[in-house]
């Protein structure tokens, strides 16, 4: 039921991990949901230097997560704010239907991190003042 | 190991070789309708009244008192529907338990929307119901008590000879969904006080598609199909004559071997929880620790999903269930675990495996090896595994 770029998401995880002294961190979802996605990001110049994840959750949970990472390393926080969970999906190969909340979960949780970042510096990022995870995440 | 590992004997069992063997000539040769006057058909006839004599002496039941169905689902609907229809004139209130299977408990939703009352008993942390409370939920409008005899994800064994005496006391008609337990438990309807019983042979090594209701002589109960006079009137249609004859060799068989079946599959399920449970941390033994179907494991792994742990199982070849939402479609995790105490998340890790005849010492081992690995893999990436040492 997965497309092969899933599993080899799953297989093979890109940036796994935690940042210790990242610049902003962000984590949705629940343990009731059955998903959590935690995003940690480090930050210089405004461009995402390093980014890392750790997730609970199924196949395509963890294999959103690995391809949202991908999708915004590298890049500027405008281009980052840009990754819509259809990117994600896309990316992918596409997700099955009842797993498209995984990818949402994906957008959410690398704005999230954004949010936390822009409020540890006092500086707003455009596009996330009305920004609230939690109201966001439902499934 | 490079050959593929089937753990989940609960859902289905491979068929057995002499139990095709068994079935293909009436299939070819033998392929008459029972119902047909001539030598075909009286063939297949034969071949129908033997099996059923044979199913019902296994279950200490009278052949007039097997009916052939198309599985489980279809036994359950039929026991449930077709004895509260036909007994509404006395009450209309059904006792049943929150760890039913689905066909069960929705056929009692279905009721329940059509003027009948529904109590749905408890369960403790082992999934066992309470004696007492079945007691005290009969009414004088009870009419059906409807309780599985052993669960289909945690194995939990139900005290069924107490609950048939009760139900026998207060003359309240008994079913029970045997599914998972025939083949595994010796049955005899009788001394259970069992009024009507669903089986099904897919899960001891018959084919899939066919199954049997158990009815007591003299219970009242609708037919369920409507048509021919097959199956003495109750459950139309041409009867699915091969099927049969695999249903009964695959009982037959079941029975025969029943010890050598129960205790290697103890041995080996005993061996399955506690390597798992020794060599990996936070897991915890859903169901009961004496109590269970011989071929039964279920352990939760903590701060890990169910889905992502059977997709690297099957990565190495390994045949499992779960369960977590994401492998059941819904969006909550398994009824039963939740009765049974289990909070969402921890409910979402569990693992089932079920071992049936054909699983070795070996496998059970190359399982083992494997889930550790696949276990500390999935809780490094897990947030919720962050903050929690592996020794608590």
């Amino acid at each position: 039921m997965y497309t092969e770029k899933v599993m080899e998401h799953f297989r093979n995880p890109r940036n796994v991990g935690e940042i210790e002294d990242a610049d902003g961190v962000g984590e949705v979802g629940n343990a009731k949901c059955g998903d959590i996605m935690k995003i940690y990001l480090k930050i210089e110049n405004g461009i995402i230097k390093d980014v890392k994840f750790k997730t609970f959750g199924c196949g395509s949970a963890i294999a959103s997560s690995s391809m949202a990472t991908e999708l915004i390393k590298g890049k500027s926080i405008e281009e980052a704010m840009e990754l819509t969970n259809k990117a994600v999906a896309e990316a992918l190969d596409g997700l099955p239907a009842v797993k498209m909340h995984c990818s949402v979960l994906a957008e959410q949780a690398v704005k999230s991190a954004l949010l936390d970042y822009s409020k540890k510096n006092n500086i707003v990022i455009e596009g996330l003042e009305d920004f609230n995870p939690d109201e966001d995440h439902h499934h | 190991m490079n050959k593929n590992i089937y753990m989940d004997n609960a859902a289905t069992t491979p068929m057995k070789k002499e139990v095709l063997d068994a079935m293909i000539p009436y299939y070819t040769e033998k392929f008459g309708n029972p119902s047909s006057i001539y030598a075909q058909g009286r063939e297949a006839k034969k071949a129908l009244d033997e099996s059923r004599d044979k199913v019902a002496r296994i279950l200490g039941a009278t052949d007039k008192e097997i009916f052939f169905t198309s599985g489980g689902s279809e036994s359950d609907n039929w026991a449930i529907k077709g004895a509260c229809y036909a007994n509404k004139n006395k009450g209309n209130h059904i006792i049943t338990t929150k760890i039913e299977h689905h066909a069960v408990l929705h056929a009692c939703e279905y009721l329940e929307r059509n003027g009948f009352d529904v109590t749905y008993l408890d369960v403790d942390e082992y999934g066992m119901i309470d004696i007492d409370d079945l007691k005290n939920a009969i009414t004088d409008k009870t009419i059906l008590i409807t309780i599985m005899f052993a669960n289909n994800e945690v194995g939990t064994i139900q005290p069924i000879k107490e609950i048939g005496k009760i139900a026998k006391d207060n003359d309240i008609l008994f079913h029970t969904d045997a599914v998972q337990a025939v083949g595994n438990i010796r049955i005899d309807v009788e001394e259970l006080n069992i009024d009507l019983l669903s089986l099904s042979a897919h899960k001891f090594y018959g084919p899939k598609g066919i199954g049997a209701l158990y009815i007591k002589k003299g219970t009242k109960i609708h037919p369920y199909i409507h048509g021919g006079a097959q199956e003495r009137n109750k459950r139309a249609g041409t009867e699915n004559v091969a099927s049969v004859v695999g249903l009964t060799k695959a009982l037959e068989l079941a029975y025969e071997n029943l010890d050598e079946h129960n205790n290697k599959l103890k041995r080996l399920r005993d061996k399955l929880i506690n390597d798992i449970t020794k060599n990996i941390s936070h897991t915890k033994l859903n169901g009961h620790p004496e109590k269970r179907l011989p071929g039964n494991v279920n352990i939760s792994m903590k701060y890990i999903e169910g889905e992502s742990l059977l997709l690297s199982l099957d990565m190495v070849n390994i045949a499992a269930s779960s369960g977590s939402a994401c492998t059941s479609g819904s969006l909550d995790p398994s009824h039963v675990l939740l009765a049974m105490g289990l909070s969402h998340g921890v409910a979402h890790g569990s693992l089932r495996l079920s071992l049936g005849d054909f699983n070795t010492e070996e496998e059970v081992d190359y399982v083992v090896e494997n889930l550790i690995d696949i276990v500390a893999r999935l809780r490094k990436m897990s947030p919720l595994f962050e903050n929690v040492k592996e020794e608590e």
